[in-house]
């Protein structure tokens, strides 16, 4: 049971290694949600970002939130 | 009595939008009843004389024939109302910009804009942020947490999920990333080089990085891990993630690890971990005992420390704007209280104290250090905790709640030395130095001594440089780095003695 | 080990992808038009479909009540208008939503007996989709119109265009329907409020046809006129393609694409594929847009009819980026206006159409399942382009514009859906 656990483990490590080679191999491409201002930066510095209009999902009413997070788990 | 006049133009089709689109602009006109602008259709012609809009000659007007009609209070109103169509008609888009500004309203719509993203900023509402840092994991993007208030089984959950995909989750409540030169959310103008940094706190980032930018060297990448990461739930989950991808990355050299002291079994296996690097690292746990470490890993007791031991050499700075004279204490004066912005500076700060055995209180205290209430006289207070900014902006952002805490502070008596950080670069405020200036100088001469120092870079847009004769020129005392800071307070005190 | 709504997510997702399969791989060919007693065995004497989510008499708004007494007069039910009054107040009629029957009527959505229908059969699926013919412009009963004008026209269509355009179209091998929507999308169509080049292309593959199989020269010039004349001929045309394009989605367990959205002018209703033929309802909302001379939004009539199935395919409001002229009732006019109405509808489907595209956007195609998640999620609902009905029945159409589709009726779908696949 455990060793097949740490397999696993050791094989998502694998992956984890390549894939996240990915985001140091050169300037982040960056999706910003929340404070424009942080977008406003980074593009002024010549990061490619795009700034996401966010707002809280289902108007903010808690039930249909919490209704859609479970749907779209 | 009412006039109604017609103009028929002859050959001249426009889209029947437009049309409408003029008709009303013009029915809204003074003077104006009702107006349209219709093709001589028969149909049209119907509607406009059920409308009391047609003239009798307009009758034998046709399909090919644009009908410009006007019922209007009087002769002069009409005429204004077909002068003001006939512009209209020569340009129908005229007062429309071509350009649009529209946004994504959600990730989803964002990455089908830029499908080769790979990092998601998040700083939306706390109780908001886990939800979108899972759906930014589930689209394949690593996650840059800047928003507070997540849950530490969210926290938990998502660094699980996030390694399993082989991602990164930076933070939560993470101020301060570097990524391939690139400054995110809090962070400085560092130049590019071989020292790659983790921190589980974002001023504990800034310093390092702006002091090793300051003496000359550069930073590969700094990376956030959230200030619980190396607590015992946790279990420094991105920081092992974080030390992984460092430890793959050909550009970094050197890895320094800040945090505030983790728990001991985390500990353990991140300095496992480190004894396995074929890189040269140093650990700043701030106010731990250094632990016993494997030859390649140096323990540094402050961020100055760090900062030192991974260029190789000592930051000592000999530029002229440090000489400044440091002024007697005023009599009767005994206590240092600092103000911090920066919760990692007030820790390295309450070291430097300990450090020189002078004890401190705090409200973040470090082992070692009192609780604020607890008698000691020394208080350093990290103005960035829940007690400060609940319901308002960070000071590093909007420095309201320092101002009133130091304009208290220079009236306090009992005061010595008030103690400062300043810290700048992108995200911050644009000049701290200068609205502590104005605090200071309203305060008149019979105040504190007030001790500070700049974290952040000549190439910070608020330029370093900039700051500190600012503060110099309003008669504070500036010391190179935060450390040096707290050492110059406590020395004020010593000769005063 | 799986908990119980990650199982929910994958689940959803596997039958949102087969509703997607099923919308893009759909093939609607116009082959006939037929009495509609025949294209639907169900209509009996008595009996009206109209357009919309069900609804009663007493609930009808003033269009809706004048296109019934209209009708009842057209079909023999009554002598006049007052007695057909009478009568619908008596309950002597079943009044029934045409989408229970494979059925879609614009506006008031009038469909009895002797109403000749286009047949749209969905080559993939093998299913058919009816829809009355394009009555024209000015004084009709799709907006409430009821006078003998209006009855006189109907009975042209049922009498001389309706049997024509069968026999032509029987001639022929059926006319395919995307491939005329994708030309209609380059030439400036959105297919809900502008339709006239499908319209044309329509006419152009119809009329050879109709010269070979008209013997009366003077009738069938009247027949090229009527549908020549008539930027809106395709509209019917372009419903019921869609409805035959979305009926075989209507069963997909799970799946949260919208199958259906339509109004009665009292309610706005949608259908969700994995709910089945259940309506969720919603008052509808007022179309904002322009008036025609001497009339104003005062006189507005709350939006009608089931012309929103073009909206849930992919056009009108949601193609809006073809048709910049049409953004124009909205009052900003621009053709980047446009463009942002077709973008902000991406943010609520699943995916594009790649049959359907739109040159202004770089080709993209139109955007494609509408899913109740995004919806609720974003609070952004669909956008459709409509005509504006009087209020007064018997007086027509009094302008166009754009509605918004309420969001409570998504709201209470989603939440019966995660009543439906256990999630509380």
């Amino acid at each position: 049971m455990n060793k097949a656990s740490d397999q696993q483990k050791s094989g998502a490590q694998i992956k984890e290694k390549t894939v996240q080679q990915s985001l140091l191999n050169g300037p982040p491409q960056v999706i910003n949600l929340g404070l424009a201002s942080f977008a406003d930066e980074l593009t002024k510095q010549g990061t490619v970002v795009v700034h996401v209009d966010w707002s809280p999902p289902a108007r903010g009413d808690v039930e249909l939130a919490n209704l859609l997070s479970k749907l779209n788990e | 009595m009412s006039k109604i006049v017609n103009r028929v133009c002859a050959g001249l089709f426009l889209d029947s939008v437009i049309l409408m689109q003029i008709s009303r602009s013009i029915t809204r006109l003074d003077g104006v009843e009702d107006a349209a602008l219709m093709i001589g259709t028969p149909s049209n012609l119907d509607l406009l004389d059920n409308a009391k809009l047609l003239a009798r000659a307009s009758r034998k007007a046709t399909g090919g024939d644009l009908i410009l009609a006007v019922r209007a209070r009087d002769e002069t109103a009409a005429a204004s109302a077909l002068a003001k169509a006939e512009i209209l008609l020569e340009r129908p888009t005229v007062g429309h910009t071509g350009t649009t500004t529209l946004r994504p309203r959600t990730l989803r719509s964002a990455q089908d804009i830029l499908p080769a993203a790979n990092l998601a900023l998040i700083s939306v509402p706390g109780d908001f942020a886990a939800a979108e840092a899972r759906k930014a994991l589930r689209a394949g993007l690593n996650v840059m947490l800047f928003s507070d208030n997540v849950s530490l089984s969210e926290e938990v959950s998502l660094k699980r999920e996030a390694v399993a995909a082989g991602l990164l989750v930076m933070g939560p409540d993470c101020g301060t990333a570097i990524i391939g030169g690139v400054p995110l959310a809090f962070a400085n103008q560092i130049p590019q080089g071989a020292i790659g940094i983790i921190g589980a706190s974002g001023t504990g980032i800034q310093e390092v990085s702006s002091l090793i930018a300051q003496a000359g060297y550069g930073v590969s990448h700094a990376l956030g891990v959230g200030g619980r990461d190396l607590s015992d739930p946790v279990g420094g989950i991105s920081t092992l993630a974080a030390l992984a991808m460092l430890e793959a990355d050909s550009a970094t050299r050197h890895i320094v690890l800040i945090s505030k002291p983790p728990s001991q079994s985390v500990a353990k296996r991140v300095i496992d971990t480190l004894a396995h690097s074929e890189k040269p690292c140093t650990v700043c746990f701030l106010g731990a005992d250094a632990p016993s470490l494997p030859d390649n890993v140096s323990f540094a007791r402050t961020l100055k420390a760090a900062a030192e031991l991974a260029t190789g050499r000592s930051s000592k700075n000999k530029r002229p704007e440090f000489k400044s004279v440091i002024p007697p204490v005023p009599p009767g004066r005994q206590r240092i209280h600092g103000l911090f912005c920066g919760g990692t500076l007030s820790s390295e700060a309450q070291v430097v104290f300990l450090d020189q055995g002078v004890s401190v209180a705090s409200n973040a205290p470090i082992p070692g250090a009192e609780a604020v209430g607890s008698g000691t006289s020394h208080v350093l207070i990290d103005l960035g905790s829940d007690e400060y900014t609940r319901g308002r902006p960070h000071p590093m952002i909007d420095p309201t709640v320092r101002d009133e805490e130091l304009t208290k502070a220079l009236a306090d008596p009992t005061i010595a030395v008030i103690l400062l950080d300043v810290v700048i670069g992108f995200g911050a405020h644009p000049d701290p130095a200068g609205t502590i200036v104005q605090v200071v100088a309203a305060a008149g001469t019979e105040r504190p001594i007030v001790v500070a120092s700049v974290t952040g870079t000549d190439d910070d847009p608020q330029d370093r440089r900039t700051q500190v004769a600012k503060l110099v020129d309003g008669g504070i005392v500036v010391a190179p780095t935060n450390a040096d800071a707290a050492k110059l307070a406590l020395s004020c005190l010593v000769r005063d003695d | 080990m799986m908990t119980t709504s990650e199982k929910v997510g994958s689940n959803i997702r596997k039958a949102n992808a087969e509703a997607i399969r099923r919308i893009l791989e759909a093939k609607p060919v116009l082959i006939d038009v037929v009495p509609a007693s025949e294209a639907i065995p169900a209509l009996q004497e008595g009996m009206i479909l109209h357009a919309g989510p069900p609804i009663d008499w007493g609930n009808m708004c003033g269009p809706m009540r004048g296109a019934v007494t209209g009708i009842a007069v057209f079909e023999g039910w009554a002598t006049d208008l007052a007695e057909a009054e009478q009568l619908a107040e008596s309950g002597a009629f079943s009044l029934n939503p045409n989408h229970d029957f494979g059925a879609v009527g614009p506006m008031t959505g009038m469909t009895t007996l002797s109403q000749p229908v286009l047949v749209v059969e969905n080559r993939a699926s093998g299913n058919h989709a009816f829809c009355t013919i394009n009555e024209g412009l000015g004084k009709v009963m799709r907006f409430g119109g009821n006078d003998a004008s209006v009855l006189k026209r109907l009975g042209w269509l049922r009498d001389t265009l309706g049997p024509a355009l069968g026999v032509a179209l029987r001639a022929g091998k059926g006319i395919e329907l995307k491939p005329l929507v994708a030309r209609g999308l380059t030439m400036g169509d959105e297919m809900h409020q502008r339709n006239l080049g499908c319209s044309s292309l329509l006419l152009r593959t119809l009329a050879p046809d109709l010269a070979r199989t008209v013997d009366d020269r003077t009738a069938l010039a009247e027949m090229l006129s009527f549908i020549g004349s008539n930027d809106q001929f395709f509209l019917n045309l372009a419903m019921a393609l869609g409805k035959a394009i979305m009926d075989p989605v209507c069963d997909i367990d799970c799946s949260s694409v919208v199958t259906a959205m339509t109004r009665n002018g009292t309610d706005f209703g949608i259908r969700v594929s994995g709910l089945g033929d259940e309506w969720f309802t919603a008052p509808v909302e007022m179309p904002e847009g322009l008036y025609f001379p001497g009339f104003s939004a005062d006189d507005a009539n709350p939006d009608m009819g089931d012309s929103t199935i073009v909206e849930t395919i992919g056009l009108g409001g949601f193609a809006m980026a073809a048709a910049p002229a049409v953004a124009g009732f909205v009052g900003a006019g621009t053709p980047s206006i446009a463009a942002d109405f077709t973008r902000t509808m991406g943010e609520i489907t699943l995916t594009q159409n790649p049959e359907w595209t739109i040159p202004a956007l770089d080709y993209q195609g139109v955007p494609t399942g509408i899913d109740i998640r995004l919806v609720v999620e974003t609070g952004i609902t669909p956008t459709i382009n409509t005509g504006i009905a009087h209020r007064k029945p018997g007086i027509g159409q009094v302008g166009a514009g754009v509605v918004k589709a309420p969001l409570a009726c998504f709201e209470l779908a989603l939440k019966a859906l995660a009543t439906r696949l256990g999630v509380r």
